[in-house]
C-alpha cells in the first residue's frame, strides 16, 4: 500500500516545473488531510507511549510501584526467558489458526453479501454487527453456557446419538470463542473489498478461464487482496492479545501472551516488565505487519 | 509510584513535520516524558481531615467493588445528608491502586483489601481518619484491632471480611471426607472427580492453597517451598475443570464442578439462591485457608473528606452494619451489628445467620485462617509460579 | 454501485449455506442471551420458568441504567470523530504523497496492535500528569470522567476506521475521479460527488467497527474513568464476580433492542429519502 509514495523521486528529474508546483500542492494537501490525526495521535498516543517506554527501563519497587532511577534493561533480559518462548509461541499457533479460520468462512460470506441485491446488502451488513452490540462478557458466557455440560450442544450430541462432547475448557473452544469474536472484523474490509469489484469483471474472466477456480485465482482474489490483509491484520492482531475468552471458554488452563501481560500489571504488579513485554509483542507484530503488506502488495 | 511533577509549563509550538521544528518537537516530547518522571518522596503532610461530626462538604464519590453495597443504601445515605451520592466499581486490588495513585481521581472513599492498605498507607495514598467523628468506630469488634497492615488502625476501618475455603456439591461427592486441601491436590481423595475441580485464577490464593496443603504459611517467601507448591499445582493442573475466579460459585452449582475453591460470601450467596441449598457445602480446610478482611479509607487527595467521614460513620452504625451483611452475605467485623443480628425478634436474619454465623465453617478453628500479606519483591515469584506450574 | 456476479450451480449453493450458516452462528449466543433473561432462575443456563424481573430490575437500578447511558453517550461522539478523522487519514494514505507519509503509516498501525492493558496503563499515566500540567500551567481543574475516555477511544478507533476505509480505496478505480478533478476543478467537489459515494460503505463499516470497539471497551475505560462515569461493560465486568445473573442479559437484551430499533429507523429514513 505505501509503495506509491517511492516512485516520486526517480521521477522528479524530468518532470516539468509546472508539474513539480501541481505535486507540491498535492503534497500539501495530502498533508493537511492527514494532519489532525497526526497530531492527535502524537499528543495522545505517542506521548503517553514514550512514557511507558520509560518504565519499561525502570525497576518495580517493593510496594508493586515502579521507581523511576536506575534504568536497567532487566525487564528486557527476563525475555529470553523459555516460558516467554513456549508462551508467544502457543499465542502465535492460536491467534494463526484463528485467522485462517476466520478467513475461511469470511470470504464466501463477503461475496456472499456482495452478490445480494443493493438495497438488502446494508441491512444484511448491519445484521451482522447487531449481535456485538451486546456486551462482549455476555456474548462469552452465551458461550460458556452452550458448550457447558448441560448445554444445549451436549443436548443436541446426545439426540443425535454422538455422545457428549468435551469442548469447554479446551483449547479448541478458545479458538471458538475468538473466531466469533472477531469473524466481523474479517468481514467488514472483505466486503468493502469485494463489493467494490466490477461485476462485469468476474463475468468476462469466467468467460476467458472457464472454471469458477480460474476466475477465482486470478482475478477475484487478487482484487479482494487488500481486504483479506486488513482483515487478517484486524483479527490476528487482537487474538494475539485476548485474555478474557481464554479465561472464560478455556479456564485458563493454559497462560496466553495477552493473560501473561495483564498479569504482570494487574496481579505481580510489575509494571516495567509488563511494559516490556508489550514492546516486544509491538516490534514482532510491526516487523509482521510490514512483511506481510510487502508479501500482499507483490500478489497485486 | 510516586508522583509528583517538577514546576514546569511546557507549550509545544509550530508545526511538527517540518523540518526545523522535528528537532524541537523530540525535545518537547523528551520533555514531556521527564515531566512522567516523578521526584523523590511523597507528599510530606499527613494531616487528618479538620470535619464536624456529620458534617458534608459535598457530593460521596465512592469506589467501591461491584455488588458490594445495595445501591438503596446508599440512597438512603445520599437522601439523609441531602447530597448525591456516586459508586463506581473496580474488580481487583490492582486495578483500583493505579487509579488511586496516579492522583486526581475524584474518589473519596475506597474499599481496598488488606494487603493493598499496607501498601496504600506506604506510598501515602490514603489519608489518616479523624476518630473524632466516626465515634461509631467504637462499634468495631475487638478482633479488628492492632492487624498488621494498619497496626494503630490510624488510616483504615474495615467494611466486611471473609474467608478462601472449599465449596463440595455432596449429591455428587458425599459428606465422608477429609477437612483438608487435599481434597483438591490428592488425587487418592479425589480423583474420582478429575477434570470437576475448579482452583481459583489467582497466583496469591492459588498457590498460597497449596503453600497451606504442604503445611507452609501462605506468606512463605522461601523458594524452597514455593517451588514445592508448584510441582503439587502442576501435577493437580490436569485434574482441573478450570481456574476460574469469577465464576467458582456458579460452576459448582450448574453442575460444571463439584469440587470448588471461592470465597465465601460469593458461595452463600449462589447456595442460598438453589432450591437444593442444602446439599452444597463451604469450608476452609483444617490446614488453614486465607482470610481477608476488605476496609474503607479516605483518598489522599479526596474533593469531599468531611462527606467521606460522615458516610464512613454512618455506615459504622449496627443497623446500615447489619443490613450490609445482609445484602452481601459477608461477615461483618461490626460487634452492635452482629448483635443486632443476634436479637433479630422477628426472625429477619435467619437466612444469613445460618451461614455467616456458622463457626464449624472453619475446620481449624479461626487461628488457623491467615491473611495474605504483601511480600513486597516476592509477588513476582508468586505470580511466575503460577504461570510456570499451569505450562 | 456495481453487484458482483452469483457464481452458478453447486457453488452458489455452497455460498448460501455459508451465509446462512454465519448468521446461525451469529446468532445462537444472542438467541440464548434472550431467552435466559426471561428466565426465573439466578443461574443463566438454568431455565427457570418465565418472568420479567430481571428487566424490573434494571429500571429499578440508577447504576445500570447511568452505565447504558454512559457508553451510548460516548460511543456516538467517539464514532462521529473517529470516522471523520479516519476517513482523512485514509485519503491522505491512499490519494496523496506527503512527507513523513510512511512514518503516519507506521503510527497509524500502532494502536491497533498494542496490548489493551499497556494502553490502558499509558493512558492513566498520561492524564495524571497531563491534567497536573494544565492546572499548573492554566489553572485548570480537569477530572478524569467523559472527556478523557472519549479522547482515549478515540486514539485506537481512528486507526481501525482507516484499515477499513483504506480497504475500500486502495485498487479503487482513480479514473472517474480524475475525470471529475477535471471537470469540476475542485478536489473538494470531486471528493464530494464521486468518490465519497464510492467509499460510503467503507466509512459505514469503519463506524460500524468503532462504535462497536467503543461500546466493548473496558480494559481502557476503566483506567482513564473517572467519578460517575462507569461504562456499561465495566458495570458487568464488575457485576460477574458476584456471579453471572441474567441481569446482565437483560441489559445486552435492552441493547440489542435499541440498536435494532435505530437501524429500522434509519432505514425508514433512507426510503424516505430515496422516494421523494
Amino acid at each position: 500500500m505505501a509503495i506509491a509514495s517511492d516512485q516520486s523521486s526517480e521521477e522528479d528529474r524530468m518532470t516539468p516545473q509546472f508539474e513539480k508546483v501541481a505535486e507540491k500542492k498535492e503534497s500539501r494537501r495530502g498533508f493537511l488531510l492527514a494532519l489532525p490525526s497526526y497530531v492527535y495521535l502524537i499528543i495522545f498516543f505517542v506521548i503517553p507511549l514514550i512514557i511507558v517506554l520509560v518504565y519499561s527501563f525502570a525497576t518495580r519497587n517493593r510496594f508493586g510501584g515502579t521507581d523511576l532511577s536506575g534504568w536497567n534493561l532487566e525487564s528486557y533480559e527476563r525475555i529470553a526467558e523459555p516460558i516467554v518462548r513456549t508462551i508467544l509461541f502457543r499465542s502465535l499457533w492460536l491467534a494463526f489458526l484463528t485467522t485462517v479460520i476466520c478467513l475461511l468462512i469470511a470470504y464466501p460470506f463477503a461475496y456472499f453479501l456482495a452478490t445480494r441485491r443493493p438495497a438488502i446488502r446494508n441491512v444484511m451488513l448491519v445484521f451482522v454487527m447487531i449481535p456485538f452490540w451486546t456486551n462482549f462478557l455476555v456474548r462469552n458466557f452465551a458461550w460458556r453456557v452452550i458448550l457447558g455440560n448441560d448445554g444445549p450442544l451436549t443436548k443436541t450430541t446426545e439426540f443425535l446419538g454422538l455422545g457428549t462432547q468435551e469442548l469447554l475448557f479446551s483449547q479448541k473452544a478458545v479458538v471458538l470463542g475468538l473466531v466469533y469474536g472477531y469473524l466481523p472484523f474479517m468481514i467488514l474490509p472483505l466486503y468493502a473489498a469485494i463489493e467494490r469489484i466490477d461485476g462485469q469483471l468476474i463475468e468476462a474472466s469466467r468467460d476467458l478461464y472457464g472454471s469458477a477456480w480460474q476466475s477465482f485465482r486470478n482475478v477475484l482474489l487478487p482484487l479482494s487482496m487488500p481486504g483479506v490483509i486488513a482483515g487478517s491484520i484486524l483479527v490476528f492482531i487482537p487474538s494475539m492479545g485476548a485474555y478474557v475468552t481464554p479465561e472464560i471458554l478455556g479456564g485458563a488452563k493454559t497462560t496466553l501472551l495477552g493473560s501473561y501481560i495483564v498479569t504482570q500489571f494487574l496481579t505481580a504488579r510489575n509494571w516495567p516488565f509488563g511494559a516490556a513485554l508489550s514492546f516486544v509483542l509491538m516490534a514482532i507484530m510491526l516487523v509482521g505487519t510490514v512483511i506481510y503488506f510487502r508479501k500482499g502488495g507483490r500478489t497485486l | 509510584m510516586r508522583l509528583r511533577s517538577q514546576k514546569m509549563a511546557l507549550r509545544p509550538k509550530g508545526v511538527f513535520m517540518r523540518k526545523d521544528t522535528k528537532l524541537r518537537f523530540v525535545a518537547a516530547v523528551a520533555a514531556f516524558a521527564l515531566l512522567a518522571i516523578p521526584a523523590c518522596g511523597g507528599s510530606d503532610d499527613e494531616e487528618k481531615a479538620s470535619c464536624e461530626l456529620n458534617e458534608v462538604d459535598g457530593d460521596l464519590a465512592l469506589y467501591n467493588w461491584a455488588e458490594y453495597i445495595d445501591e438503596e443504601q446508599l440512597a438512603e445515605f445520599a437522601e439523609e445528608y441531602g447530597i448525591n451520592a456516586t459508586m463506581d466499581v473496580y474488580d481487583s486490588n490492582e486495578a483500583m491502586q493505579p487509579i488511586i495513585s496516579a492522583g486526581n481521581s475524584g474518589y473519596d472513599v475506597i474499599v481496598p483489601s488488606d494487603y493493598m492498605v499496607s501498601i496504600l498507607i506506604e506510598a501515602k495514598k490514603i489519608q489518616p481518619l479523624n476518630f473524632d467523628v466516626i465515634p461509631n468506630a467504637s462499634n468495631i469488634s475487638d478482633d479488628f484491632s492492632g492487624l498488621y497492615y494498619d497496626p494503630d488502625g490510624s488510616h483504615s476501618v474495615p467494611y466486611q471480611w471473609g474467608t478462601t475455603g472449599i465449596a463440595v456439591n455432596t449429591a455428587e461427592v458425599g459428606t465422608d471426607f477429609p477437612r483438608s486441601w487435599g481434597l483438591i491436590f490428592d488425587p487418592a481423595i479425589s480423583g474420582d472427580f478429575d477434570g470437576q475441580i475448579q482452583l481459583l485464577n489467582d497466583p496469591r490464593e492459588t498457590m498460597g492453597a497449596a503453600l497451606k496443603y504442604l503445611g507452609y504459611s501462605l506468606n512463605s517467601t522461601s523458594e524452597d517451598e514455593l517451588n514445592e507448591a508448584k510441582e503439587l499445582l502442576k501435577s493437580t493442573a490436569s485434574r482441573l475443570a478450570a481456574f476460574n475466579t469469577d465464576s467458582a460459585d456458579e460452576f459448582i452449582t450448574q453442575g460444571e464442578t463439584v469440587i470448588g475453591h471461592g470465597y465465601s460470601g460469593d458461595m452463600f450467596v449462589q447456595f442460598l439462591e438453589q432450591d437444593n441449598y442444602e446439599d452444597y457445602l463451604y469450608f476452609v480446610p483444617e490446614e488453614g485457608g486465607t482470610r481477608w478482611i476488605d476496609n474503607m479509607a479516605v483518598v489522599f487527595d479526596a474533593p469531599h473528606p468531611c462527606t467521606a467521614h460522615t458516610f464512613i460513620n454512618w455506615l459504622l452504625s449496627a443497623e446500615q452494619g447489619a443490613a450490609l451483611s445482609d445484602w452481601n452475605y459477608y461477615d461483618t467485623p461490626n460487634q452492635a451489628a452482629l448483635d443486632l443480628m443476634a436479637e433479630d425478634p422477628d426472625g429477619y436474619y435467619d437466612d444469613l445467620l445460618d451461614f455467616v454465623r456458622d463457626p464449624a465453617r472453619y475446620a481449624g478453628g479461626i487461628e488457623s485462617l491467615e491473611s495474605i500479606e504483601d511480600t513486597g519483591e516476592f509477588e513476582i515469584n508468586f505470580a511466575d509460579a503460577f504461570v510456570e506450574a499451569k505450562g | 454501485m456495481s453487484t458482483a456476479v452469483e457464481p452458478r450451480g453447486w457453488a452458489k449453493l455452497a455460498l448460501h449455506i455459508n451465509g446462512w450458516f454465519v448468521y446461525f452462528f451469529f446468532y445462537a449466543p444472542i438467541a440464548l442471551l434472550v431467552l435466559f433473561s426471561f428466565s426465573n432462575n439466578r443461574n443463566v443456563g438454568i431455565w427457570g420458568g418465565f418472568t420479567l424481573d430481571w428487566y424490573q430490575e434494571f429500571f429499578n437500578s440508577s447504576n445500570a441504567q447511568g452505565a447504558l447511558s454512559n457508553s451510548v453517550k460516548i460511543a456516538v461522539v467517539v464514532t462521529f470523530v473517529s470516522v471523520i478523522l479516519g476517513t482523512m487519514s485514509a485519503l491522505a494514505l491512499e490519494r496523496f504523497t506527503f512527507r513523513g507519509k510512511k512514518v503516519f503509516d507506521a503510527l497509524l498501525y500502532l494502536p491497533i496492535i498494542i496490548p489493551d492493558v499497556t494502553m490502558a496503563v499509558m493512558l492513566l499515566l498520561f492524564f495524571g500528569e497531563f491534567f497536573e500540567l494544565l492546572d499548573m500551567a492554566f489553572g485548570f481543574q480537569l477530572r478524569k470522567g467523559f472527556w478523557s475516555i472519549v479522547i482515549s477511544h478515540i486514539a485506537f478507533n481512528i486507526s481501525f476506521v482507516s484499515v477499513v476505509v483504506r480497504a475500500r480505496l486502495t485498487g479503487m478505480d482513480t479514473d472517474l475521479e480524475e475525470a471529475a478533478v477535471d471537470l469540476y476543478a475542485s478536489r473538494w467537489k470531486a471528493f464530494r460527488y464521486v468518490t465519497f459515494p464510492q467509499i460510503l460503505p467503507g466509512i459505514a463499516g469503519g463506524a460500524l467497527l468503532a462504535m462497536t470497539l467503543s461500546l466493548d471497551d473496558v480494559v481502557i475505560t476503566q483506567f482513564v474513568t473517572g467519578p460517575g462515569w462507569t461504562t456499561l461493560p465495566v458495570y458487568v465486568f464488575g457485576l460477574i464476580r458476584k456471579g453471572v445473573t441474567p441481569a446482565i442479559n437483560s441489559i445486552s437484551v435492552i441493547m440489542l433492542l435499541a440498536s435494532m430499533i435505530l437501524v429500522v429507523l434509519s432505514l425508514f429514513a433512507e426510503r424516505a429519502r430515496h422516494s421523494v
